[in-house]
C-alpha cells in the first residue's frame, strides 16, 4: 500500500522511505500492543509507537510537539503504565485470558471502521502534497498558546491540577 | 510527500486502537490501547497543521498530549482503586452497569 | 412655567460615591475574618467603625439628596407653606408640575457579554438613600449591643464578621442599579442570614432552624432569577431603543413598565414571578415560616434581621420595582391584587399567631410577620409612600423591642426568653428597659403621637382611600390583634408576680423541662436561648457571667445595652414627625419631608434628558425639567391620568406611577384610635383577668372548650403549614416524583422495547385471524418473532461490559458514517 503511494509521489524520496520504514514499525508495534500475550510486553511495545509518532513529528516539521511527545509520553506515561503494571499483577510474564470473550467483535469493528476512514481519506485529500516547510519556530507556538489559546491553557492547567489531585485521592490507601 | 500518508497511519493507528479497546480485557490494556487512539488524532493534527501552514494543529496536538497525561493519571488510579477493591482487574468483571 | 431654564439638578461627592457605603462592610469583613482574632476587641472595632463610617457617608448622602431635589424646585422652599390650606386641591395645581428628581448613578462595567454590559456600583434615589441610612443607624447600634451581648461567645469574632457582611449585603442591595446587582445583594444576605441564624450550631435545632431559613428563602429565590429573566427579555428591546441602557436596568425597567409598549404578559409573570421572591424573603404567607425559627440566633441577629435588613428586602423589591407591579396587577384601577390579598392574609394570620407564642422573640417575630403585610398590604393599593414610610419607623421600633427582650433575657431572664416561666414583674427592676418597651410598644400599636401611628394609620387610611374598603377593615382588625398581643406580652414580662428566673430563682435544671416543653410543640424546633446553648456546650464561655447572675438576681442592663435601646426608644417616640401627613393641613405640605424627598416623582422625562444608566458610563447630571404638563392635570377628575395610567407622551418616559394620597379627616383617625384603644381595653382586662386574678371561668378554658381547644392547638401548631410543608409536600409530593420516575424507568421505558415486540405480535396475530392465513402466515410470524426476539436481544447487549459498550459504539458510529458518506456521494 505505501509502495503504491511513494511510487506516485516525486518528491523528497528520502522522507518518504524515512516516513514508510516507520510507519511500518509502527503499524507492526501497534498490532503487537493489541495481541501480546505479555502485558510488560505490550507497554515496551506502546514505546515502540510513541516513539514512532514522534519521529513522524519530526518528518512532519513539528520539532516541538516531537520533543514534548518524547518526554511526556515516553518518560512520563510510560512510567506510569509500568507502574499500573506492576501494582495490579503480581506475576510477570505470559499470561492467558487477556482477550475478552468477545475479543473477535472487535475485528470486523476495527476492519469496517478502517475501511471507512481510509475510503474517506482518499477521497478527499487523495492528490494533496503537503508542503515541503522547514520546522515551524517554537516562539510561533507559544504566541500562539498566549495569545489566542490563553484561554484553553488555563484551563488545561486546571485540568491537570484536577486530575493530579483526583488520582492522588483515588490512589490513597484509606 | 503525500497528505493521505500521515492520514492514513492515522487512521489504521486508530483502528488498532479501538480493535484493543474492544478486544482487551485487563484494563491498563485499555488504557494502552486508548493511548493508540489518542495519538492517531495528535498524528492527523500535526499532518493538517503542515498542510495548512497554520500552527494550530500543533497546539491542538500538545493539548492532547497534555490532556491524555492527565487522563492516563486518572485512570490508573482508578484501576488502582478497582484492583485493590476486587482483586482483579478484569473489565468483564465489572458489571454493575448491567441494565 | 415650563420650567426648561430650571437649575441643574445639584450633586455632591457623596450623592456620587455612595458605592463607598457598601463597599467598606465588605471589605471590613474580610478585615475582620483575616486579622480580627489578632485585635485587642477580637475585631468588633473594625465592624463597628465600617458601620460607623457608612452612617457617616449615608447621612452627607442623605443631606446632598434634600438639596438635590430642592435645587430642582427652582428654590422654591416656600411651596409648602404657599400651600399651607390647599391641601384639598390635588397635587401640582396651578401648572405647577414638580420635576422628577433623577437617580444620581454611578456604575463600572462588571463584564460584558457581547453587546450586553452588567454593571456594578450606585444608585442614589430617594428611597434607596432613604433605606441606605436607616440600614447603616440600624446596625451600628446593634453592633454596639452586640459588644456586650455576645461577649464572651466563642465565635466572637466570626459574630461580627458576618452581621458586618450581613449589613454590607442589604447596602449592596438598596444601592443596586441593575437587577443583576440586586440579586447578589440579595444572596449575599441569604448566606449571612444562615450564618447568623445557625451561629450557635453545635445545638441541632439552631442548625435546622437555619437550613429551613435559608431553604424556605431560597423557594421564593427561584421567583427572583425566574422574574429578572422574564422582565429582562421584556424590557430589554425597548430599554436598548430609548433609553441606551438594558433590561437589567432598574430604572429602565420602571420606564419601560410605564411606557405603554410593555407586554402585558412579560410585564404580569416577572410581576408574578418576583413577588414569589419577595413572599420567601419578607416572611409573607404561606413562606412565613422561616421567621419564627429564624429566632435560633442570637437577639441582635433577630433585632437586625427583623427590623432593616432581610425582611424589608421583599417590600424594598416591590417599592423599587413599583411601576411593574402597578402595571401588572392593574394597581391605579383599584382592582383586587395579589399583593394586597397576601398582605392581608398576612397580617391577621401573623397577629393570631403571636397569641399562643410564650417565647418573647417570637411573639415579636410574629408581629414583624404582621407589620411586613401591612406594607405589603399598601403597596398592593396602591399607597406606595405609607408603606415605605412604614418601613422606615417600624425599623425604629421593632429593632428596640428586640433589643429589649434582649436585655430583658440578658439582665433579668437568665438568658431564657420564655414569658410565662422566667418573666413577669420586671418593670420595678429594669425601669429603662420597661420605659423603652412601652414606647415601642406604644408606636407598633399606633398610638397617637408614637412614630407607628404616622405610618400605619396613614397606609389604612389609603387602603380605604383607594377604594379597598374591605382590606381597610381588614387593617383594622390587625390594629386591634396587635394591641392585644402586645398587651399579652407586656403584661407577661413586666407585670404580675416575678417568676422563675427573674425571681432570682437560679435554674439548673431548667433544660430537662425545656426539653419536654419541646416535645410538646409540634412542628419546628425551638429556637434555644443564649443560657441554653452556651450550657449545652461547656458553659465555659458564660460561668463568669452565670456567678455574677447567681448573686444578685435580675437588675438593669449595662450602658452599652441601654444606650441602643434608648437612641432606637427616642426615634420610635419622634420618627413618625418625619411625615406626619395629618398636620399637614394644618402646617403645611413642607411638613411631609417623606412625600417630598422620597416618592419619585410622576412626571415624565424627556429621553434625551435622561442618564445614560448604561454601565461604564460616568453620570451625566442633567436638568430633570418636565416634558409637558399634562394637560388634564389640575383639573378634577384629574387624579386618574398621567404617568401609570396613560402612557406617556412620545419620547419621554415615566419612572413612577401618579398615586393618589387620602386626604386625613379627624373621623379615620378617631376611628382608629377608637379601635385600638378598644383592643387594649379588651387586652388589658383579659390579661388581669386572665394570669393576674386567675379568673376561673378563663383558666383552663382552653381544656374545657372543644372549640376552644381546636382554635389553641391550630394556632399553636401554626396551622399546622410546618407539617404541611414537611410532610405533605416534602414526603407526599416529592417522593412520588422520585417513585414515579423510577416506575416510569422501569416499567415505561423497558417495557417499550418488549411492548414494541408484544405489539407487533399481536398485530401479527390479529391479522393472522381475520385476514389471510396462507399468504402472509409467515411473513407475520415472523415478524412478530423478530420484534419480540430484538426486545430480548437488546436486553442481553445491557451487559454492563465496557468492552462490549465500546465495540456497540465504534461499530454503530463506522455503520452509521458508511450511511451518512453513501447518501451524500450518491
Amino acid at each position: 500500500m505505501n509502495a503504491l503511494i511513494l511510487a506516485t509521489d516525486n518528491v523528497n524520496v528520502a522522507q518518504n522511505v524515512a516516513f514508510g520504514i516507520i510507519a511500518a514499525v509502527m503499524i507492526f508495534a501497534a498490532l503487537s500492543v493489541v495481541t501480546t500475550k505479555n502485558v510488560v510486553h505490550a507497554a515496551l511495545w506502546l514505546v515502540m509507537v510513541l516513539a514512532g509518532v514522534a519521529a513522524q513529528y519530526v518528518l512532519a516539521a513539528a520539532e516541538f510537539v516531537a520533543v514534548s511527545q518524547v518526554l511526556v509520553y515516553i518518560g512520563a506515561v510510560m512510567v506510569l503504565f509500568l507502574f499500573g503494571i506492576m501494582l495490579t499483577r503480581a506475576q510477570i510474564g505470559k499470561e492467558t485470558g487477556l482477550n475478552n470473550k468477545q475479543w473477535a467483535l472487535g475485528i470486523p469493528v476495527a476492519l469496517v471502521l478502517f475501511g471507512l476512514l481510509a475510503w474517506v481519506i482518499v477521497d478527499a485529500f487523495g492528490d494533496d502534497v503537503l508542503p515541503d516547510r522547514g520546522p515551524a519556530p517554537t516562539v510561533m507556538l507559544s504566541d500562539q498558546f498566549l495569545s489566542i489559546y490563553l484561554l484553553p491553557f488555563i484551563a488545561i492547567s486546571f485540568v491537570l491540577l484536577a486530575a493530579a489531585i483526583g488520582a492522588i485521592v483515588l490512589a490513597r490507601k484509606d | 510527500m503525500l497528505a493521505v500518508n500521515f492520514l492514513l497511519l492515522g487512521a489504521a493507528l486508530f483502528c488498532i486502537g479501538v480493535y484493543g479497546v474492544i478486544a482487551r480485557r485487563n484494563a491498563v490494556m485499555v488504557l494502552m490501547s486508548i493511548e493508540l487512539i489518542l495519538n492517531a488524532v495528535s498524528l492527523n493534527f500535526v499532518a493538517f497543521a503542515l498542510m495548512s501552514g497554520a500552527i494550530d494543529g500543533q497546539v491542538f496536538a500538545l493539548y492532547v498530549i497534555a490532556v491524555a497525561a492527565a487522563e492516563v493519571g486518572v485512570g490508573l488510579a482508578m484501576v488502582l482503586m478497582i484492583y485493590r477493591n476486587r482483586k482483579s482487574i478484569a473489565l468483564d468483571e465489572l458489571s454493575e452497569m448491567k441494565g | 412655567m415650563l420650567a426648561a431654564e430650571a437649575a441643574q439638578l445639584s450633586s455632591g461627592w457623596f450623592l456620587e460615591n455612595v458605592w463607598l457605603i457598601a463597599l467598606i462592610p465588605i471589605v471590613s469583613f474580610a478585615l475582620i475574618i483575616a486579622f480580627g482574632k489578632h485585635l485587642p476587641m477580637k475585631g468588633s472595632e473594625i465592624g463597628l467603625a465600617s458601620m460607623f463610617a457608612s452612617l457617616v457617608l449615608a447621612t452627607g448622602t442623605a443631606i446632598q439628596w434634600i438639596q438635590r431635589t430642592n435645587s430642582a424646585s427652582g428654590g422654591e422652599e416656600s411651596l409648602g407653606m404657599l400651600q399651607a390650606f390647599g391641601r384639598s386641591m390635588p397635587r401640582a395645581t396651578e401648572g405647577e408640575v414638580q420635576p422628577f428628581i433623577e437617580p444620581v448613578v454611578h456604575t463600572w462595567v462588571w463584564w460584558s457579554n457581547g453587546p450586553l454590559e452588567f454593571g456594578i456600583g450606585s444608585s442614589a434615589s430617594g428611597l434607596s438613600v432613604l433605606l441606605l441610612w436607616l440600614v447603616a443607624f440600624i446596625s451600628l447600634l446593634v453592633q454596639v449591643f452586640s459588644l456586650d451581648y455576645v461577649r464572651g461567645d466563642r465565635r466572637y469574632t466570626h459574630f461580627f464578621a458576618a452581621i458586618t457582611l450581613f449589613s454590607g449585603g442589604m447596602l449592596v442591595m438598596l444601592m443596586a442599579p441593575n437587577m443583576v446587582q440586586l440579586i447578589l445583594g440579595w444572596e449575599i444576605m441569604g448566606l449571612c442570614s444562615f450564618l447568623l441564624i445557625g451561629h450557635w450550631w453545635e445545638e441541632e435545632a439552631n442548625s435546622r432552624a437555619a437550613l429551613k431559613a435559608f431553604f424556605t428563602v431560597r423557594v421564593g429565590d427561584v421567583g427572583l432569577l425566574v422574574g429578572t429573566a422574564i422582565i429582562f427579555f421584556g424590557a430589554n428591546a425597548w430599554a436598548v431603543d430609548n433609553l441606551d441602557s438594558n433590561g437589567f436596568d432598574i430604572n429602565a425597567i420602571q420606564a419601560w413598565a410605564l411606557s405603554g409598549e410593555a407586554n402585558s404578559k412579560f410585564l404580569l409573570w416577572g410581576a408574578i414571578a418576583l413577588f414569589i421572591a419577595c413572599i420567601g424573603k419578607s416572611g409573607q404567607f404561606p413562606l412565613h415560616t422561616w421567621l419564627p425559627d429564624a429566632m435560633a440566633g442570637p437577639t441582635p441577629v433577630s433585632s437586625l434581621l427583623h427590623s432593616s435588613t432581610m425582611v424589608v428586602a421583599g417590600v424594598f423589591l416591590v417599592a423599587q420595582l413599583y411601576p411593574v407591579f402597578w402595571q401588572a396587577f392593574d394597581i391605579g384601577q383599584g382592582s383586587l391584587t395579589f399583593i394586597a390579598i397576601i398582605g392581608a392574609i398576612t397580617i391577621i394570620i401573623a397577629a393570631l399567631l403571636a397569641f399562643v407564642q410564650d417565647d418573647i422573640k417570637k411573639v415579636l417575630a410574629y408581629s414583624t410577620v404582621s407589620q411586613l403585610g401591612y406594607m405589603m398590604l399598601g403597596l398592593g393599593t396602591g399607597a406606595w409612600l405609607p408603606a415605605v414610610f412604614h418601613i422606615f419607623t417600624h425599623a425604629f421600633f421593632k429593632c428596640c423591642l428586640f433589643l429589649c427582650a434582649g436585655s430583658v433575657s440578658h439582665s433579668g431572664s437568665h438568658h431564657s426568653f420564655d414569658m410565662k416561666k422566667d418573666m413577669g414583674g420586671l418593670r420595678k427592676k429594669m425601669p429603662i428597659t420597661f420605659t423603652a418597651w412601652i414606647i415601642s410598644t406604644l408606636a407598633l400599636t399606633g398610638i397617637f403621637p408614637f412614630a407607628g401611628f404616622w405610618s400605619k394609620d396613614e397606609i389604612i387610611d389609603n387602603v380605604g382611600n383607594n377604594g379597598y374598603t374591605f382590606l381597610m377593615w381588614v387593617g383594622l382588625g390587625g390594629a386591634v390583634l396587635t394591641a392585644a398581643y402586645m398587651t399579652r406580652a407586656t403584661y407577661l414580662t413586666f407585670f404580675g408576680e416575678p417568676r422563675g428566673a427573674a425571681a432570682g430563682e437560679h435554674h439548673g435544671d431548667e433544660h430537662a423541662e425545656e426539653h419536654e416543653m419541646e416535645h410538646i410543640s409540634v412542628g419546628a424546633p425551638e429556637p434555644r436561648s443564649l443560657g441554653a446553648a452556651a450550657n449545652a456546650h461547656g458553659g465555659d464561655d458564660h460561668d463568669a457571667h452565670d456567678d455574677h447572675h447567681a448573686s444578685d438576681g435580675p437588675h438593669e442592663s449595662g450602658p452599652l445595652l441601654l444606650i441602643p435601646i434608648v437612641i432606637l426608644a427616642f426615634f420610635a417616640l419622634f420618627a413618625g414627625l418625619a411625615n406626619p401627613t395629618p398636620l399637614a393641613s394644618r402646617f403645611g405640605e413642607g411638613i411631609e419631608s417623606m412625600k417630598k424627598y422620597v416618592e419619585p416623582r410622576s412626571t415624565p422625562v424627556p429621553f434625551e434628558d435622561v442618564i445614560a444608566t448604561g454601565p461604564g458610563e460616568s453620570i451625566m447630571l442633567v436638568d430633570g425639567r418636565p416634558a409637558a404638563a399634562p394637560s388634564s392635570e389640575g383639573e378634577e377628575g384629574a387624579k386618574k391620568s398621567g404617568c401609570g395610567f396613560d402612557a406617556p407622551e412620545p419620547g419621554t418616559a415615566c419612572f413612577f406611577p401618579s398615586v393618589s394620597h387620602a386626604e386625613p379627616s379627624f373621623n379615620k383617625i378617631l376611628l382608629s384610635l377608637g379601635v385600638v384603644a378598644a383592643g387594649y381595653a379588651v387586652a388589658i382586662a383579659f390579661n388581669i383577668a386572665f394570669y393576674g386574678r386567675k379568673n376561673k371561668h378563663l383558666v383552663g378554658l382552653t381544656e374545657r372548650s372543644k372549640v376552644m381547644r381546636g382554635g389553641f392547638l391550630f394556632l399553636k401548631n401554626k396551622y399546622y403549614l410546618d407539617a404541611l410543608y414537611e410532610n405533605v409536600i416534602v414526603r407526599a409530593v416529592a417522593h412520588p416524583i422520585a417513585k414515579g420516575t423510577n416506575w416510569f424507568n422501569q416499567n415505561v421505558l423497558d417495557a417499550t422495547v418488549n411492548a414494541a415486540g408484544e405489539g407487533a405480535r399481536r398485530t401479527g396475530v390479529w391479522v393472522y385471524d381475520n385476514i389471510d392465513q396462507k399468504i402472509v402466515d409467515g411473513a407475520v410470524d415472523g415478524s412478530g418473532w423478530i420484534a419480540e426476539e430484538t426486545g430480548h436481544g437488546l436486553q442481553s447487549t445491557q451487559s454492563g461490559k465496557v468492552s462490549q459498550y465500546g465495540a456497540l459504539l465504534f461499530g454503530a458510529a463506522a455503520v452509521g458514517a458508511i450511511v451518512l458518506v453513501l447518501v451524500n456521494v450518491s
